[in-house]
């Protein structure tokens, strides 16, 4: 184990230098037994998946129970370091070198430092209740087992990610996320709908992936090591060497790989389509956890982007702030005109990952993540609620529903509170993260200033668009006449409880980081690499401007949505007048995005040119060998004779002469004994002729 | 011990094999079980040896020859050809898994032989071919590499003319009917032989030119790589033996454009023989190029790496699209190993240590991975007699297991992170960001390293395409209401070690990397001073 409180105060100094005096917060754990067996976080979810494939269809609760058990242990483990970081700061790094190759040291590892402790929390208590809820939701189905078994693999491939304290155990957790998000939007595979949704979202997380490789590689093998740490070394020091010189490169590299995940436009078209899969898989996978994995690595490698002295990822984050805007605004509209809640929902997480992206082009890193924080719980709420409402109408069209919150109180109340933590109401715990976002996009500073501010007109008006398809939803779904054919009645406690305190999350977790008042959040995941006051634009107090037209905008979006909405008959002139036409098919088609994709890229790769390769395999290479084999068989009439029955003589002869069996492998080797003589003399008579010429 | 050090130990391993094949032939042809249980426990004796030997080996010292025969042991001192043989590093993975792929391939023939019925010659050129391959790999004598490297072209010569498929292959262009088995053999065999041909000549080349630096003529691995370094083999002499060496392994790995023999040899030979073919023939050539070409030859590896580079990266791309419009399982599992062999090839070609590294690694990861592979569709097409993936479908309900075991083995080959397929693609990739300056190449190594990121991507994309047509959907009119025997015994114990490898290897690489690591970076040093 590395001494690493020396090497935390190392790191620290070398913040000093490079920012002029604010240092970070002194980790009083560096040490123990708590951090040292932390390792057992990301083990024991894993060892869970083997046990529930092997053993679970003989257990009781069928291997629902080792699945919830060992999450709950992730949850009450994170809760426990989540606190005792939170009061005393907590700095680790564990590793395990498991190979070395030249000077490349490979290891895998465990990091505990506020990053990764707040992603343990989450990903254990969200987890938790997730898994829970999934009991009852997933009851009677007919892969139950295999569901958990995908699930817990899920879980440990999270855990394996942010648990990595370099790139290589990144890139594992990272596609052990992705095959078990592939397994469960299929889940359901007898249906080839859900098995593309499945592919779809296993190939453009690939291709991403592929990128992601190329910056991983160049980012190594600039610095000579796979570490986190060690990069991040270089950044700090500002040293200028392959790092600097591949800096913007490296940089467009992994974020096209955090976009993958992080479903960020224009590869966002995989995280819709995966709504195929389960409700449940939908809120801890393509809500609150796997998605932020992408935002999760812009954190990890936020010196590197965040670039103060402007030699390696800076001129990135232009890139990045954009692609962020765009998403949350673009993606954001789509979800006014999506008719299956889900995708609602779908979309509702792809517009606010964009808002975590644009926090992280911006430099914020406290607001990215803090978002990302709160954003968690009350998506994770949002869709189990929609989850619930599905689980009673059987339908995940909202046509299917309406009128439905005096029939399933539970499920109406937290989905209420959960739409207000989402439109960023105050004192809900989206307003105060999504504020700020916008605080720091505002502020975003240096060369990108102009682009910020183009972006903080996106994202401020994302703040209505955000109110006006939750409200939407709201209305259709929970008021008016019930439209559905099914009897809708609350689903069974083992589905509200946890939606009970996803709500109590989304009521209070924006309270840990209240500008001006408390800022604890930025210190809980500022232990690792402190930042204070580099680039955060948020503790001098509220940004009243941002603030008021912000909160603003979401009042504006949420009466026009509920004077459109809120009625069945009389208000449909008003409904029909809002389907602008150009506008509205264009949102309907996702911008013809999907089908750009399909016709422009996978169609052609599929179709015409495999099966020009194909063909020019069979006819042109193998066309040559063949006439080459056609001509030597003339040529050689004479002196070799090819006969092809010699195959089935040898086997004839065997067959007939079984006790000398023998005799007949000599034969064919005699045979053959005269054809090595052949080609040897020929080659001796090029040898000489080779010894001549030179 | 003694049996170890004086070269024994390592000598039972190579010609254990085919003694079991004398004894094997030796029983009558009625005493199946006799047969069937010799193979076994020849070849469970030889794994045992093996991984004893794996066990004993002293990896401080992994760059050196160990449990091998004294150079000079003599053989036919006409040609003064030595019996020296040898593991280091960077063999001894692949000794290893010589002998288990041999075992499991005798496992898995207990109850599944190939028409027409004859365990006993089958049997015997399994062992034949099991002696021929850890040959190859342990000599360290030309002419002794020579003669394994050949005897191994007969036993598959036969396996794939005696148990292959009878279907027709129609030969476009020359309008050509002929049966697949005889196609198939005929190919594979005139195709090797072809190549090693040049290989012979270089070798003898390599024999008579020795005589200028060493004073006599030598066939020795060691000596010519002590001297190759040293400027002993230089201009148009080393260009041509070079090219000698590059077609004879070429052939073998097999390279694009000289490929064409491995689609219709792999899908042609009975299940054991694709296997085996996969698992470990195909690394005949990319060791060859390991041990032979690039320690006698570094000049000449490094004016040709770009070359090989770019052959190596058309045959990533090349081989996964072609697996796209495949319609028969067995063959877009063939056209995948030319891609896989393509990643192997880019490390080589980069000559630096983690590319060879990652070579070796990716070598023994396809060994593993495509071998179960073949032996899961092997046994799918037994059942459902036939490959073609139109027909096929809905096999998660048909026969759940094997399906995912297929879904496993499928996720492995295209390289997931955890399992074994990831090392070799992905080092081999970080590799060709970094190749060795003296190519001079750099930049268009780099272009091959987002060329071969591209190819990842297109081998998800076929192994998705494989699994959605064979495992998932439901199964068609057809199958619904037969009844299918899932995994059966045999099938688990010959599979199960390969399914327990692969994710070894996947979470802790150093069983490879343990091994050729060291050895590795001194043959890149002796070879090229970096």
């Amino acid at each position: 184990m590395l001494p690493l409180a020396t090497f935390a105060q190392q790191l620290i100094l070398a913040t000093e230098e490079t920012t002029g005096g604010h240092s970070g917060i002194e980790p009083g754990i560096t040490s123990g037994a708590l951090v040292e067996w932390a390792w057992l976080i990301v083990v024991v979810p894993l060892v869970a998946t083997f046990l529930i494939l092997f053993f679970g269809k003989k257990l009781p609760m069928k291997g629902w129970e080792l699945a919830v058990g060992s999450i709950g242990f992730v949850g009450v483990y994170g809760t426990i370091l989540f606190i005792l970081n939170a009061t005393e700061g907590i700095l680790y790094e564990g590793h395990l070198e498991v190979a070395k190759m030249g000077d490349f040291i490979i290891e895998w590892g465990w990091m505990v430092d506020g990053l990764s402790i707040m992603m343990y929390f989450l990903v254990g208590v969200v987890g938790t209740l997730v898994f829970v809820y999934a009991k009852s939701y997933m009851d009677g189905d007919i892969r139950f087992t295999w569901f958990f078994v995908s699930f817990s693999l899920f879980a440990g491939g999270m855990l394996v990610l942010v648990s990595a304290p370099n790139f290589l155990q990144l890139i594992v957790g990272w596609e052990l996320v992705g095959v078990s998000s592939y397994l469960l939007i299929g889940h359901y595979w007898e249906d080839f709908e859900n098995v593309d949704a499945g592919n779809k979202a296993f190939m453009v997380n690939k291709v991403a992936d592929a990128a992601l490789f190329i910056g991983a590689i160049i980012m190594a093998v600039s610095v000579g090591s796979f570490s986190f740490n060690d990069i991040i070394d270089v950044v700090m020091h500002g040293e200028a060497g392959p790092l600097s010189q591949f800096g913007f490169w490296a940089g467009l590299a992994v974020f096209i790989g955090a976009m993958g995940k992080s479903a960020q436009f224009p590869l966002h078209v995989w995280l819709p389509d995966a709504m195929a899969g389960p409700t449940p898989v939908s809120a801890l996978m393509h809500a609150a956890t796997m998605v932020t994995a992408g935002v999760y690595l812009l954190g990890r490698l936020f010196p590197f982007y965040l670039d103060v002295g402007g030699m390696f990822g800076g001129d990135v984050r232009n890139i990045i702030i954009v692609i962020g805007g765009l998403t949350l605004f673009l993606m954001g509209l789509v979800a006014i005109v999506q008719d299956d809640i889900k995708k609602v929902l779908a979309y509702s997480t792809v517009s606010q990952l964009g808002y975590m992206v644009a926090a992280m082009g911006a430099g914020a890193y406290t607001a990215g993540l803090f978002h990302l924080f709160t954003h968690a719980f009350f998506k994770a709420l949002l869709f189990l609620g929609a989850g619930s409402l599905i689980h009673a109408v059987h339908s995940n069209d909202m046509s299917d529903m309406g009128g439905l919150r005096k029939k399933m109180p539970a499920t109406f109340w937290t989905f209420i509170l959960g739409t207000l933590a989402l439109v960023a109401v105050f004192p809900f715990a989206g307003f105060f993260s999504k504020d700020e976002i916008l605080a720091s996009i505002k502020y975003a500073g240096g060369s990108g200033q102009d682009v910020a501010n183009s972006i903080l007109i996106l994202g401020l008006l994302g703040s209505f668009i955000t109110a006006f398809y939750m409200v939407r939803v709201i209305a259709l779904t929970f008021f008016g006449e019930y439209k559905g054919a099914a009897h809708p009645h609350e689903s069974p406690k083992l589905m509200t409880y946890p939606l009970i305190v996803l709500a109590f999350f989304a009521v209070t977790a924006g309270w840990v980081n209240i500008p001006g008042v408390y800022t604890g959040f930025t210190e809980w995941v500022a232990t690792r690499v402190p930042l204070v006051g580099m680039g955060d634009h948020h503790a001098e107090g509220f940004d009243w401007p941002v603030v008021l037209v912000s909160s603003g905008l979401v009042l504006v979006g949420v009466v026009i949505a509920w004077m459109i909405y809120n009625k069945d008959a009389e208000t449909n002139a008003a409904r029909d007048w809002f389907r602008i036409p150009v506008l509205w098919p264009l949102l309907e088609n996702k911008y013809f995005i999907d089908d750009l994709y399909m016709s422009g890229v996978v169609r052609p790769v599929m179709g015409p040119i495999a099966s020009t390769v194909l063909w020019f395999d069979m006819n042109v290479v193998d066309g040559i060998v063949n006439g080459a084999g056609a001509a030597g068989k003339v040529l050689s009439k004479g002196v070799l004779v090819i006969d092809d029955n010699v195959v089935d003589g040898v086997f004839n002869a065997s067959g007939a002469v079984t006790g000398a069996s023998g005799s007949v492998l000599r034969r064919s080797f005699t045979g053959r004994v005269q054809q090595y003589a052949a080609f040897g003399f020929v080659g001796v008579i090029v040898i000489v002729v080779l010894f001549v010429i030179i | 011990m003694d049996w170890l050090d004086n070269g024994l130990a390592l000598s039972l391993v190579v010609f254990l094999p085919v003694v079991g094949a004398g004894i094997v032939l030796a029983i009558p042809k009625a005493q199946e079980a006799a047969i069937k249980w010799t193979a076994l426990i020849v070849s469970l004796v030889t794994l045992a040896l093996a991984v004893v030997l794996a066990v004993q080996f002293d990896y401080s010292a992994a760059d050196t020859y160990q449990f091998g025969t004294a150079i000079d042991t003599p053989w036919i001192e006409a040609i003064n050809a030595h019996f020296h043989i040898g593991v280091d590093g960077i063999s001894l993975p692949m000794v290893v898994l010589t002998t288990l792929i041999t075992m499991l391939c005798i496992v898995y023939s207990f109850n599944h032989l190939p028409e027409p019925h004859n365990p006993k010659l089958l049997l015997a050129m399994t062992l034949l071919l099991g002696t021929g391959m850890a040959g190859t790999f342990v000599a360290l004598d030309l002419v002794l590499f020579f003669v394994f490297f050949e005897i191994v072209l007969l036993p598959m010569y036969f396996m794939i003319g005696i148990w292959g498929d009878r279907g027709i292959r129609y030969v476009p262009i020359f309008g050509w009917k002929m049966e697949m088995r005889l196609y198939a053999s005929l190919k594979f065999f005139v195709f090797t032989l072809f190549g090693s041909a040049f290989m012979l000549l270089s070798f003898l080349a390599l024999y008579f030119r020795s005589g200028d630096t060493l004073g006599y003529n030598s066939f020795s691995m060691v000596e010519l790589s002590n001297i190759g370094p040293a400027g002993a083999f230089t201009g148009t002499f080393a260009f041509l033996v070079f090219l000698g060496l590059f077609l004879g392994f070429a052939v073998k790995v097999p390279m694009w454009p000289v490929h064409t023999w491995l689609p219709d040899a792999h899908t042609a030979a009975p299940t054991i023989g694709s296997v085996i073919l996969a698992a470990i023939l195909l690394k005949l050539g990319t060791y060859g190029f390991i041990r032979i070409a690039l320690p006698i030859l570094p000049d000449e590896a490094i004016n040709w790496a770009p070359f090989i580079g770019v052959l190596a990266v058309i045959g990533i791309i090349y081989g996964s699209l072609a697996c796209l419009a495949q319609t028969d399982m067995k063959r877009l599992i063939a056209y995948s190993s030319v891609g896989h062999m393509g990643f192997v090839m880019l490390g080589i070609a980069t000559l630096t240590d983690i590319g060879i590294n990652a070579a070796i690694i990716g070598m023994v990861a396809h060994g593993l991975i495509t071998g179960l592979l073949f032996f899961v569709v092997g046994s799918m097409s037994h059942r459902y007699h036939t490959r073609d993936m139109n027909r096929l479908g809905g096999a998660m309900v048909s026969l759940p297991r094997m399906g995912l075991i297929l879904g496993f083995a499928a996720m492995a080959s295209l390289g997931l992170p955890s399992l074994a397929g990831f090392w070799g693609e992905f080092m081999s990739l970080m590799a060709s960001f970094d190749p060795l300056e003296a190519i001079g190449a750099t930049g268009l190594f780099r272009g091959f390293m987002v060329v071969g990121a591209v190819g990842t991507v297109l081998t998800a994309a076929y192994m998705l395409y494989l699994l959605r047509s064979v495992i998932f959907g439901e199964p068609a009119e057809e199958w619904v209401s037969q009844e299918f025997h899932d995994v059966d015994t045999a099938e688990w114990l010959a599979w199960a070690p390969l399914i327990a490898g692969i994710i070894a290897i996947g979470i802790f690489p150093k069983i490879v990397f343990g091994a050729t690591n060291d050895a590795v970076v001194s043959l890149v040093q002796k070879a090229f001073g970096a």
